[in-house]
């Protein structure tokens, strides 16, 4: 580097601040400060960090998939560039770093055991104490003269602005919830729209967390499946296509449909809006098979009083990913859906199963 | 156009102490929906039914003059405090449910 601040003796010889794994294609190089080497990371997002955040989006290596905590630079920082300070999950990284093209700043990462801002922040593990102990580890207060942090918003929850002052010496300044904004609330000194600083969760946002809603249930659809195998050995009218069909539907009508047509249905109640649309495909399948014929009829009273139910509890699981919801909410929500939907999936659940034991179809 | 969510009406356990409140804005800076305005050097709560209780207000108030029941709202994780009588708490380590 030209602006090395140290000799190249001394640069070979310190420790690195941050270790990282030098297969790493995101690291494009080091600068070396008195205080050890520091990785340089790059602005630009490989295939390789597109297919990994792919793959997180559908559960796979999600809850390992982080980078060391430390502290990082982008472009050319200096004693005087902005520090930002972000969790150690790849994905969030990667969404933040792809924003900074053609700045200069430093990047302290935080250990969030590779959980993203807000969760970690929730959590605590984005936190005063971890920041502090960051701050210290990395020698920060020598690598730069001033005494700025810029923390995304999301973070605040776990961060006490006033405590990492008294404990550090840093001012810490929230910045804009989304990293796209962050070039913007540099450039403007440090100040945030109110659009900046309100949280959204647009279709692409829901859509983009529906896998994880999805994955998750057709996991525990498998034993179901297995039950309906072993009835068909001795039930009086099999399990068949259409049976399966509605109910994959009223899994995909729970955690796929209700998230994507959230503000759209009627009500507030995650549950409430579940059962709904679970309702709906549910009366609108069992007409298009024909179940509402003479001979059917159980069956289909069965299904309409299971499936839907089964919509409703998968939508309620949404709240977890939504970003609007209160505990106490969801707690008040709860207490009210979750007899109606245990007291329906059950009845339900006896009558669909009756009704393939011993109710032979009139043909 | 941007869609306004809401969730369940007069349920959030915040509570703001008009007479602890210095002013310096940072509940306004912190809320993720826009839930307090600061005037005359005074912060209000102008939407209350839109707090999800994320407890970043009361966390970065340096006067102590917000409370709030911070915590996650996730059904998946309040059923888990059911069933262990424990604190809910976003366990997102077991690779399914929630955030």
């Amino acid at each position: 580097m030209s602006d090395c601040c140290c000799s190249a003796n001394s640069c070979s010889s310190a420790a690195a601040i941050t270790p990282y794994n030098k297969a790493d294609k995101w690291v494009i190089g080091e600068i070396c400060t008195p205080k050890g080497n520091i990785p340089i990371v790059s602005t630009q997002l490989l295939f390789h960090d597109t297919l990994g955040a792919w793959k997180v989006r559908w559960g796979i290596g999600r809850m390992n998939y982080k980078i060391n905590s430390g502290l990082y630079a982008v472009g050319n920082p200096d004693h005087g560039s902005p520090v930002l300070v972000s969790a150690n999950y790849k994905l969030t990284f990667d969404v933040l770093r792809k924003e900074l093209s053609d700045l200069d700043c430093w990047l302290l990462i935080l250990d969030t055991k590779g959980i993203n801002v807000w969760c970690a922040a929730g959590k605590g593990t984005f936190g005063t104490d971890e920041l502090v102990n960051c701050i210290s580890k990395t020698c920060l207060s020598e690598i730069v003269a001033h005494r700025t942090l810029i923390l995304p918003q999301l973070g605040a929850p776990g961060v006490s602005a006033h405590e990492v002052k008294k404990q550090t010496g840093f001012s810490v300044v929230y910045g804009p919830v989304r990293a796209q904004d962050i070039k913007a609330f540099i450039s403007s000194a440090h100040t945030a729209t109110r659009e900046m600083r309100t949280v959204q969760f647009t279709l692409p946002d829901r859509l983009v967390l529906t896998p994880m809603e999805l994955v998750p249930a057709v996991r525990k659809s498998l034993p179901v499946l297995g039950v309906l195998f072993i009835t068909n050995q001795f039930a009086a009218r099999p399990f068949d296509k259409h049976d399966v069909t509605a109910y994959a539907g009223a899994v995909i009508a729970g955690s796929v449909a209700t998230p994507g047509l959230l503000p759209y249905i009627p009500g507030k109640a995650f549950a409430w809006k579940g059962w709904l649309i679970g309702l709906g495909w549910t009366a609108k399948y069992l007409f298009f098979a024909k179940r509402f014929k003479k001979g059917n009829r159980l069956l289909s009273a069965g299904e309409l009083l299971l499936l839907p139910a089964i919509s409703s509890y998968l939508a309620m699981n949404f709240t977890g990913s939504s970003t609007y919801t209160s505990p106490s909410g969801v707690n008040r929500e709860m207490k009210r859906a979750l007899p109606w939907i245990i007291g329906s999936a059950a009845v339900g659940g006896a009558l669909t199963l009756g009704a393939h034991l011993f109710d032979r179809r009139k043909q | 156009m941007m869609v306004q969510h809401r969730y369940l009406k007069n349920v959030t356990t915040l509570s703001l102490a008009d007479d602890q409140c210095i002013g310096c804005g940072m509940c306004a800076a912190v809320c993720p929906h826009g839930v307090f305005t600061v005037n005359d050097r005074k912060a209000r709560i102008v939407d209350k039914d839109l707090c999800m209780e994320c407890g970043a207000c009361a966390k970065n108030c340096p006067a102590n003059a917000i409370t709030v029941d911070a915590g996650v709202g996730c059904a998946a994780a309040i059923i888990k405090g059911w069933l262990t009588g424990s604190e809910p708490h976003c366990d997102c380590s077991g690779d399914d449910e929630c955030c």
